[in-house]
């Protein structure tokens, strides 16, 4: 698997992490949704971490770097779906993951992300005529 | 009936990572421990493993399931002929790194133990070992 794939869901990119994510993929997701926040004005992006047994050390840098650089883009980051077992382990470990929101499910993460301004992209801004990843 | 498993991983690279972490839970689910105690011993696995790698240039991971004594679990020995640490005391605090990371794979995967030794001999390498019972 080379890339996590990124949906639109209204005004958010959600991202669901389903699988052991290793250096270049979380790398790759970086990237990908910077430049996602970009082309589509998106004002969130949640990431969906239900389906991940750990947290590390490693994850929980990625996810901090994830909410920061969507932060400088005007986008917040909300992780979702944390398992119990995830966060006890987390806050023993010592990472409380300050940097980030989070919530319970995907529906108040939405209404995380909702809560902002009015809406006013519903979808993704493309030039008339043109791509939206081709704008030179 | 004794029920001992071991099983020597080789770390070389990332991906070995996650291999490490698949092989420990399911030692950790054959030992009986509870979920959150697994993800506590997963989590630390994965820190040490990643240290391994990272610090260490590669070595080993041993997974063993103890059950003969009157504690069930599962003890992690991670070894690599890296460059050793020279200051232990310095490597176990809290957000102590010499890497890129956040220092707190050693401390971390300490408190997420219930055992913990660590023993290194700069220009010869490092052990960790870990256990996390019942």
């Amino acid at each position: 698997m080379d890339r996590i794939p990124i949906l639109k869901l209204g005004r958010a990119l959600l991202v669901s992490i389903q699988v052991d994510i290793h250096d270049r993929l979380a790398k790759a997701l970086e990237e990908d949704l910077s430049e996602r926040i970009v082309s589509t004005g998106a004002r969130g992006v949640m990431i969906d971490i239900s389906g991940l047994e750990i947290v590390d050390s490693f994850m929980g840098r990625m996810l901090d770097n994830i909410a920061a650089v969507s932060r400088l883009l005007d986008a917040d980051t909300v992780v979702v779906g944390m398992r119990p077992a995830v966060a006890i382990t987390l806050v023993e470990l010592g990472l409380s993951l300050t940097g980030v929101k989070t919530a319970l499910n995907v529906e108040r993460g939405m209404a995380l992300i909702g809560s902002g301004d009015p809406d006013i992209v519903d979808d993704d801004v493309v030039p008339e005529g043109g791509d939206d990843r081709d704008e030179g | 009936m004794i029920a001992t498993k071991d099983d020597t991983l080789a770390i070389r690279h990332s991906d070995d990572v996650v291999r490490v972490r698949q092989a420990v839970r399911v030692q950790a689910v054959a030992a009986g421990l509870g979920l959150v105690d697994q993800t506590k011993l997963v989590t630390a696995a994965s820190e040490l493993a990643r240290n391994t790698l990272d610090y260490g240039l590669g070595g080993t991971a041993r997974i063993e399931t103890f059950s003969h004594t009157p504690r069930k679990g599962v003890r992690l020995t991670f070894t690599d002929t890296g460059p050793g640490i020279a200051n232990l005391e310095l490597a176990l605090t809290d957000g102590y790194t010499t890497g890129g990371g956040l220092g707190l794979g050693l401390s971390g995967a300490r408190r997420l133990c219930n055992e913990f030794e660590i023993e290194s001999v700069v220009g010869e390498g490092t052990r960790i070992t870990v256990a996390r019972w019942k």
